[in-house]
């Protein structure tokens, strides 16, 4: 079947049941998008189905076939998304490991709600575990990357 | 600092420094000052690179960017052209103070402040001496800025310099900068690992690709110590993708062409497991046999003057019991380790916290000489402790894998494997007997606690059990600074053994007992009708440092202010891995009766700080561990079984609970610390006993649930 990823066009050989995460990183070669619980509990595996934060890990590759999936290395060409620039300023990275799912989901906060209140942010970021322990500096991240957009604007 | 000997190693073209005392060196070196074992690393390259080799794994913990600091602050070089790498497993990067390679104990930055500097200082040395001679002046008459030499108006790079100064000797001995003189130590630095983070492209174990590579996942035994009776795996082969179905002495490995194939193969396996007497295990029973332990005498740990004797002629007596359960680490980063094994060597890609030890028990398995696995340290997920195995459990499976499989070889767990895979935070009960004169100050403590042993029964017994006591098990307790106003005391120490593999936890021995003392030195308070601070103002009075953090974070939490309606504060400081950290939790409780944590005023003194940003970010992190553990975290069993499975029923903290965490990092001159662990400890007593506050419940069991 055919994967649009990051606007190209992808063929995988996959049995359709098979998990988008396990297309992405195992015949796709997409390590970004990170495996940590398989049934949408912690937020790893997120990416952009049609530009909405979906969980890859529980989404049959079957269903994706022929819409738009944007992983972290599509988000942008060099760590200048306004979120990605606000990650670096907050220092928010600790091990790093959720931290792809943690950026795609605060992205499509963003572009649907760009001034979202702090509980909006906590409705829209509660699906996403970090262990390090990183979510003070999530937060203070997306208020920067919200006020980077607003002051573009 | 003055070396007994050196060498330069050439690799590649630049120069590369390792400072390597020989065997006889380092014993007599050892002798004087134990704590001195210097090896290091780093690479300055015609590029103008600056390559700077880590001896311990990044874990999240920003190591990456502290000890890349202390080499840049002696190397003087610009810091943009810094890059950081993990070390390969070698003897040359063993702890200075373990001798063995290792990341853990919140030790990496003090055990490595003396040896990164050193090396930076060797590096620039060397750069200065061969600008010297191609300006035919002496070094003295030259300086150093942002990785240029300076003569007068001259100028030569660093890169440029590279070459020529890796033909050079390297010097006898350099002189460290002066404190005065630091320019990057102590200030906040932002993360040198961010841009591959933040851009999917870091690497982790879980991540790595082989050529030839297949994915396995491994049937272990459902419950602890069962064995493979016998197995069918003609559903699993029938499984497209599956390849190889082999048996290793953890289970049952299935090895595919990828990790959707192995898993479908996996759950197509029958097998008939021998459980053994594991299957009895039963937490709940657990615990009543750890409450009843703890009733009797355990063996004696620590015994000043006679408590028994004064408890008994105590004006009052106070008596709680306090128990902790199961935990596991749960890293983001499921485990994982990929092997290539051929005739002469073993090559690894994991993430581990322990080189030295898992390098070893490749060899044996693999046949092979240690210096002939070669370990490749991605960056680790989270470790927390999980990483730092001490039988090498999920090194040696991976090698058993690759090994009877022929290819090599990633063997993956899944979330369910690492919930369900023991190694955890054993479970501990505390008793602890107080008895109290007529203004409510302990004179009498008697304590006991229950609960396995981490270290009992492994390689690292002989360091750390002594007259049957692991020291780790009673830590915080034993030498807990409140006890030492407590003139007759005896701390005592059951460890029970069961088929649960023990492991350390972020904290490790203080994630229980700062829960019990703290919790108790509160209980005593308020029989005392004083004031929590002021109340252990008095204990604290020859613990100068104790108490300014305790003051410290009580004025930033407002102590003494009336909190917002319907809300309480408590208070907690506790003394680990060399640093005191202080905190004060503001909680309220909902209708439902659900904890909420709103404010964590955190205090810190970890003696000289390298990365104060950083610093900030482990406290943080470390108070949403504890805080995870305090409000959700456990594990239990039933028939052997662990009834927890994925973080639907192993809850932790989300971004929604997140508290405001403060944190003040205090001036003090005290010996460096620790920082990755230490403020993990006082948050669940600090949030227990603003539970307490509030409720005039007192909760003695973690999770923390009012009733």
């Amino acid at each position: 079947m055919k994967l649009e990823v990051n606007g190209q066009v992808r063929e995988v050989d996959a049995p359709d049941e098979m998990p988008m995460l396990w297309a992405l990183r195992d015949l796709c070669g997409m390590t970004g998008v990170k495996y940590g619980c398989g049934m949408a509990q912690c937020g790893a595996c997120t990416v952009h189905l049609d530009g909405k934060a979906v969980r890859s890990c529980v989404l049959p590759v079957a269903a994706v076939a022929g819409r738009k999936i944007t992983t972290i290395e599509g988000l942008s060409p060099d760590g200048s998304h306004p979120v990605q620039v606000a990650w670096a300023e907050a220092d928010v990275v600790q091990c790093g490991y959720c931290q792809s799912g943690q950026i795609m989901a605060a992205a499509a906060l963003l572009a649907e709600k760009p001034d979202p209140s702090d509980e909006e942010i906590g409705r829209a970021m509660a699906g996403n575990i970090c262990r390090c322990g990183t979510y003070q500096r999530v937060r203070d991240a997306i208020r920067r990357a919200s006020s980077m957009r607003r002051t573009r604007r | 600092m003055t070396l007994s000997r050196r060498e330069v190693l050439v690799s590649g073209a630049g120069l590369l420094i390792a400072f390597h005392v020989p065997r006889k060196g380092r014993a007599a070196q050892m002798d004087k000052k134990p704590s001195v074992n210097p090896n290091a690393f780093v690479r300055v390259g015609p590029d103008e690179s600056v390559t700077v080799l880590l001896a311990h794994s990044e874990m999240g913990q920003g190591i990456w960017t502290s000890l890349a600091m202390l080499i840049a602050e002696e190397l003087d070089c610009d810091w943009s052209k810094i890059r950081v790498e993990h070390a390969p497993a070698a003897p040359a990067y063993a702890h200075t103070a373990y001798g063995l390679q290792m990341t853990g104990g919140s030790t990496t930055t003090w055990s490595e402040f003396d040896r990164y500097r050193t090396v930076g200082a060797m590096a620039r040395e060397m750069l200065v001496r061969a600008a010297a001679a191609h300006w035919k002046v002496r070094p003295r008459s030259l300086h150093t800025e942002n990785s240029f030499v300076v003569y007068r108006t001259e100028r030569l790079s660093y890169g440029q310099l590279a070459e020529a100064a890796q033909r050079l000797s390297p010097p006898v001995s350099v002189v460290l900068k002066p404190k005065r003189d630091w320019k990057l130590i102590g200030k906040p630095m932002r993360r040198l690992d961010t841009p591959e983070k933040i851009t999917g492209k870091a690497q982790f174990g879980i991540d790595v690709q082989v050529p030839g590579m297949r994915t396995a996942l491994v049937a272990r035994s459902p419950v602890f110590g069962g064995k493979v009776r016998s197995f069918d795996a003609s559903r699993a082969r029938a499984v497209p993708g599956v390849e190889q179905v082999v048996q290793v002495p953890s289970g049952i490995a299935v090895v595919a062409a990828n990790f959707w194939s192995a898993k479908l193969g996996r759950d197509a396996l029958q097998i008939e497991w021998d459980l053994g007497p594991g299957a009895e295990l039963d937490s709940g029973k657990l615990l009543a046999s750890y409450r009843d332990l703890a009733k009797g005498p355990g063996t004696v740990a620590v015994a000043i003057g006679d408590a028994d004797a004064a408890l008994a002629g105590a004006a009052r007596r106070l008596e709680a019991e306090y128990d902790v359960p199961y935990l596991a680490h749960a890293t983001m980063e499921p485990l994982n380790c990929t092997v290539r094994l051929d005739r002469v060597r073993c090559e690894i890609w994991t993430g581990t916290q322990f080189h030295g030890v898992d390098q070893m028990a490749a060899a044996q398995i693999a046949g092979v000489p240690p210096q002939n696995v070669i370990i490749h340290t991605p960056f680790l997920g989270g470790g927390f402790g999980r990483r730092a195995v001490l039988d090498s459990h999920f090194v040696a499976e991976g090698v058993h894998v690759a090994k009877a499989a022929g290819v090599p070889v990633k063997v993956v767990w899944t979330r369910e494997d690492d919930i369900r895979g023991g190694h955890y935070r054993p479970m501990y009960v505390h008793r602890v007997e107080v008895g109290v004169d007529e203004k409510g100050m302990p004179q009498a403590w008697r304590h006991t606690v229950a609960g396995q042993s981490i270290l009992v029964g492994t390689l690292f017994e002989k360091f750390a059990v002594k007259d049957g006591v692991d020291a780790q098990s009673i830590e915080g307790a034993a030498d807990s600074p409140y006890l030492d106003a407590v003139p007759a005391r005896k701390i005592m120490l059951h460890s029970p053994r069961n088929q649960v593999p023990p492991q350390w936890w972020r904290s490790v021995g203080n994630s229980h007992t700062a829960f019990a003392m703290e919790s108790m030195i509160d209980e005593l308070a308020w029989a005392a009708g004083r004031d929590p601070l002021e109340f252990r103002s008095a204990l604290l009075a020859g613990k100068p440092r104790l108490w300014l953090a305790l003051k410290a974070a009580a004025r930033s939490a407002g102590w003494g202010t009336p909190p917002p309606q319907g809300r309480a504060r408590g208070l907690a400081v506790h003394d680990s891995f060399g640093s005191i950290v202080a905190e004060v939790a503001e909680v309220s409780v909902d209708a439902r009766k659900r904890i909420r944590v709103h404010k964590v005023s955190c205090a810190v003194d970890c003696g000289q700080t390298v990365n104060p940003l950083g610093i900030e970010a482990q406290v943080q992190g470390a108070v949403v561990f504890g805080l995870s553990a305090a409000l959700f975290g456990a594990v239990t069993l039933k028939e052997g079984r662990v009834e927890q499975s994925n973080f639907h029923d192993y809850r932790v903290l989300r971004i929604p609970e997140m508290p405001e965490v403060t944190v003040q990092i205090l001036e003090s001159d005290a010996k460096m610390g620790g920082i990755g662990e230490p403020a993990t400890a006082p948050i669940a007593p600090a949030v227990a006993n603003a539970v307490y506050a509030l409720t005039r419940q007192r909760l003695r069991s973690l999770p923390l649930r009012l009733t």
